[in-house]
């Protein structure tokens, strides 16, 4: 290993980086929605099988990553009865697929996800919601206009939250989807790979460093635009 | 202006049984704390919905419980200032004002933003967000925004409760004005027989959840009086 080797990436290092971003992207943008709609109805929805749900969702963050992978292989697999279903219907195939990478990523961070945004609807003052009701906005508009953006620095953090989480899978990508290069090999993957090889300190290293460098990145961020949407939902 | 209200709702152990009409520009709903005053306003904007009974204003039903009517609080046409101004924090003041026109229909539109900003004083607020704003100045944004709606009926519950004697002052002329200017009906709570006298034409007099006596100020504050 010499000096200079220490930042030129190989193309193999390139396409974990450019992979994790992918995954991790994915993971939140397509369970987002979802995490706004069960966080509303666990913060706010009073019906019979609440609590099971509530352990449902947060059963990822407690349990061992592995068993997280094991279970979705058993279910998303390609003889798993939501894998077939999925495949069947809508040709979308996530066993041993960088879709399942982000499926993965996408369940395990969402406990996190939840719980921010969850939080932020407790917080949000409901005689607001009714003084906008008799204004004359229904239901959905009184959402959209008021609790939505009221909410908005809790999704925020929910998402950055969310993004870190699924940047540093590791235990339940590497069961279901396993460790292919350029399909499925993320950060986590790629550094743990380096570490198993003769040689491989050079690359563990520079993927450490890019992993610490986009978290690092992504925590600034948030707290940049979470600080800037809390002003501005606080009337300032 | 017509408002006929005859309605009532257990709420825990106390129950609400009020029954009134009246016909005037500004009724005062007077009683004291715990006498059911917000209930029955809230009854009346929808908020709260009566176990039994039937709302109407100007020969339009908004609640008929014996034939199943139930209008939801946003397709009323009720305005309603709280206690608290509630203004939205995320909008600016103009935002706040103009919210509920968003959702009246352009033939619906009885109100301008000008005239209303004249009548209430908040020209030099409009680009500002509601957190910077006095109790003062927030209690006549919230007005503004609630008559900008259009409303037939305005409900105003203890407006001027949050405030200060010096910024009650400076509110109660701009009601007068609303009062004398404006051809919205008013329903006015408040447990304050000054602004009581001052304001209001017709009173309705609550206790306990029953409606005691409704009339002339003269005559009920006359009732209550005993010399």
């Amino acid at each position: 290993m010499t000096g200079s080797s220490l930042f030129q990436f190989s193309e193999a290092e390139l396409v974990a980086i450019r992979l994790s971003l992918k995954v991790a992207v994915w993971a939140v943008g397509a369970s987002l929605p979802f995490g706004v709609c069960i966080a509303l109805v666990l913060a706010r929805g009073r019906f019979w099988g609440r609590e099971f749900l509530d352990v449902c969702v947060h059963l990822p963050l407690i349990l061992p990553p592995v068993v997280t992978g094991y279970v979705l292989l058993l279910l998303f697999g390609k003889h798993g009865p939501l894998g077939r279903l999925l495949w069947k219907t809508i040709g979308l195939v996530f066993a041993f697929r960088w879709t399942g990478a982000a499926l993965a990523s996408a369940v395990v961070a969402f406990p996190l996800m939840v719980r921010a945004i969850r939080l932020s609807i407790e917080a949000v003052d409901r005689r607001l919601e009714d003084a906008a009701g008799t204004l004359g906005a229904s239901p959905p508009w009184v959402f959209v206009t008021v609790t939505l953006p009221l909410i908005l620095p809790g999704i925020i953090a929910g998402a950055i939250l969310a993004f870190a989480r699924s940047l540093g899978e590791f235990g339940a990508t590497i069961t279901f989807v396993s460790n292919i290069p350029g399909e499925t090999q993320t950060l986590p993957t790629a550094i743990y790979t380096f570490t198993q090889v003769p040689g491989g300190d050079a690359g563990a290293m520079r993927l450490a460093l890019v992993s610490i460098l986009i978290s690092a990145v992504a925590l600034f961020l948030s707290e940049f635009v979470a600080r800037r949407v809390a002003r501005r939902v606080a009337g300032l | 202006m017509n408002l006929e209200v005859d309605v009532s709702r257990r709420l825990g152990a106390f129950t609400l049984e009020a029954r009134f009409t009246t016909d005037s520009g500004l009724t005062a709903l007077f009683g004291p704390s715990g006498a059911g005053k917000t209930s029955l306003v809230n009854i009346i904007a929808g908020l709260l919905r009566p176990d039994r009974g039937k709302i109407t204003v100007q020969q339009k039903v908004l609640v008929d419980t014996e034939r199943d009517v139930f209008i939801p609080k946003h397709r009323r046409r009720v305005g309603y200032i709280f206690q608290e101004p509630r203004l939205f924090p995320h909008l600016t003041v103009r935002q706040n004002l103009l919210y509920g026109r968003w959702f009246t229909p352009a033939r619906g539109r009885r109100e301008q933003l000008d005239h209303i900003v004249e009548l209430l004083g908040i020209g030099g607020l409009l680009d500002r967000g509601p957190a910077l704003l006095s109790g003062g100045e927030k209690q006549r944004v919230a007005i503004g925004r609630a008559l900008l709606a259009s409303p037939h009926l305005l409900l105003m519950d203890e407006p001027l409760a949050s405030l200060d004697e010096a910024r009650k002052s400076e509110i109660l002329p701009y009601i007068e004005r609303l009062r004398d200017e404006s051809r919205v009906p008013i329903v006015y709570v408040s447990h304050s027989v000054s602004e009581v006298m001052r304001l209001a034409s017709t009173m309705v007099l609550l206790a306990d959840g029953k409606v005691t006596a409704t009339g002339t100020v003269s005559e009920i504050m006359g009732l209550q009086d005993p010399e």
